[in-house]
């Protein structure tokens, strides 16, 4: 089955060389993911805020445009002129590299994200481990961030960030190797299709797993540690301003739109649904993936470092680690006799990890006072 | 054995943020549309009764400012006739002297609370911009005749949005209004 972008080429190479069908369907597919991509990250910038508003009882942003459509261009313009400002004691490089350390994976990981039905950058075979390396690769950026600043309140944070991502990576990686066996493939096309059952029904404690640690990973709330306003001014770029403060902004929401694109392909079936079509129902899955995440930050206060780590630790990784055996289990004996009895099997399992570990999280224990 | 830490009170929280995305936002969105103020509010304008005042110029003698400035001329009933009533308003600090000192009640605090002006000569207001007129409703300050007719009405301030204010079609507003702030 070939892709979009393979037809592209075909199509291009019955005119041109071969090298030429090639860089110039390569470039063409480049601006299209990218354009959606930013495109859409520019949306989310501007639906989190009215619908932060509006889970706040306020309105958000609604004077620029119909809705308020254009306050986040509005935003970047004034983010563009505004001083670029390098402390003096700062490591140039390092800090001019961060941003682009930072924003540039979260665009590498819309490669192998299906968007619908062939429109895939990069079929890789090896899609969800490139995910998984590549995803991982703006922790890195976000050290140099804090390191590069010479501040010690952006080390705080860049040591916080390495820590949180480190830790989070291997719930999030066990629970992905869940989705991997049921699938038999490490392809992202082939994970959507082999959803007949999405995956979340299949398995919903390695979806809850690898939501939660997803929402570490990009570093949202409650797991916002690195720029706890409250407690280390603005995090790992407290000394970033202008366009480079604009690129570790983006890379977040990018991040954040990254990640409910993994979430929807992985676990809600990707572009599959009845009546509309494929494209609208990504769409459709990836917003409301996102929306979820704006409602949890309106909910949730933000977590104690020593709490973030016991959650990781103690809670999501041992619980990973006996999800993938099961689900290993069930894919040796159980999937053969009926689909369904490894949904019950999973959902009995979920609810009873989640009681069982709940009694670890108890305050005081022992203690009478607390 | 009680099992309580296994994500309700995260589901409650949820609920409750959720609730809240279907009440009507309290934001006043300012220049549309506008609190429905208390009639006892003690507004920062003076509103001037022309029939009523004779001239006295009381109030420019209490002024600690000086800055009410009143001309006259004798009309022919042996009164005097106002030529010129005049405040800077730029200068003037509200303080309601001029008001309390008024004989003849020719002189009242207002209502308004919005008094910002482009040019600074606006400020100056003569008398046609302060005589009392629908606009320019006087309120209960140093007056108790007004105050008695006032309704028995606390100092909260009420919800009006029937009209003013952007329309909101993605998330409609309720038109329910909740009782104050």
């Amino acid at each position: 089955m070939m892709t979009l972008l393979e037809e592209f080429r075909a199509w291009l190479s019955a005119a041109l060389p071969e090298w030429a069908a090639y860089l110039i369907a390569g470039i063409v597919g480049i601006f299209v993911v990218l354009g959606f991509v930013l495109t859409l990250v520019i949306v989310f910038i501007w639906y989190e805020r009215r619908l932060l508003g509006r889970f706040q009882i306020r309105l958000g942003p609604n004077r620029l445009g119909p809705e308020g459509i254009f306050q986040p261009i509005a935003t970047a313009l004034k983010i563009l002129i505004k001083e670029d400002v390098v402390p003096e004691k700062a490591d140039r490089v390092v800090h001019w590299l961060a941003p682009i350390v930072v924003f540039v994976p979260v665009l590498m990981v819309f490669a192998v994200i299906p968007l619908s039905q062939g429109a895939i950058l990069a079929d890789l075979n090896v899609g969800v481990l490139y995910l998984v390396a590549v995803g991982s690769v703006s922790a890195v950026g976000i050290y140099m961030a804090g390191w590069g600043s010479n501040n010690k309140y952006a080390l705080i944070a860049a040591m916080r960030t390495v820590a949180q991502i480190v830790s989070y990576e291997l719930p999030v990686v066990l629970s992905l190797l869940g989705v991997v066996l049921m699938v038999g493939s490490l392809s992202m096309t082939k994970t959507v299709e082999a959803q007949v059952v999405p995956f979340i029904v299949m398995q919903p404690l390695g979806f809850l797993i690898f939501f939660l640690g997803a929402l570490a990973e990009m570093n949202r709330c409650p797991f916002d540690l690195l720029e706890a306003d409250s407690e280390i001014v603005a995090g790992y770029h407290t000394e970033y301003s202008g366009m480079k403060f604009a690129m570790f902004y983006l890379g977040e929401y990018g991040h954040a739109l990254a990640y409910a694109c993994i979430i929807t392909t992985l676990f809600l079936g990707g572009w599959r649904g009845p009546v509309l079509p494929p494209f609208l129902w990504f769409l459709i899955k990836v917003v409301a993936v996102f929306s979820l995440i704006v409602w949890l930050r309106a909910t949730l206060p933000r977590l104690r470092v020593d709490q973030l780590m016991a959650f990781a630790w103690k809670g999501l990784f041992p619980m990973a680690l006996i999800n993938i055996f099961v689900v290993a289990v069930e894919m040796l004996w159980l999937v053969d006799i009926s689909r369904w009895l490894v949904v019950a099997t999973n959902i009995v399992l979920a609810v009873v990890l989640i009681l069982a570990w709940s009694r670890l999280f108890v305050l005081g224990r022992g203690r009478v006072e607390v | 054995m009680k099992f309580e830490r296994y994500g309700i009170g995260v589901l409650k929280g949820m609920a409750v943020t959720f609730r809240h995305l279907f009440r009507p936002p309290i934001t006043v969105q300012y220049p549309e549309e506008k609190l429905v103020l208390s009639r006892r509010l003690r507004g920062c304008e003076l509103v001037w009764y022309p029939e009523k005042c004779t001239g006295c110029a009381t109030c420019a003698k209490n002024c600690p400012q000086g800055n009410i400035e009143i001309v006259t001329h004798v009309g022919n009933q042996n009164n005097y006739m106002v030529d010129k009533f005049e405040v800077d308003t730029g200068r003037c600090m509200f303080c309601g002297l001029c008001v309390e000192s008024c004989p003849y009640e020719a002189l009242a605090m207002g209502l308004c609370y919005e008094g910002a002006k482009y040019r600074r000569r606006d400020l100056v207001m003569a008398k046609e911009a302060l005589a009392i007129s629908d606009s320019r409703k006087p309120s209960a300050y140093a007056r108790p005749t007004i105050e008695a007719s006032l309704p028995k009405q606390s100092l909260l301030v009420y919800w009006d949005r029937t009209d003013g204010g952007q329309k909101l079609s993605l998330f409609p507003l309720s038109k329910k209004r909740g009782r104050g702030v």
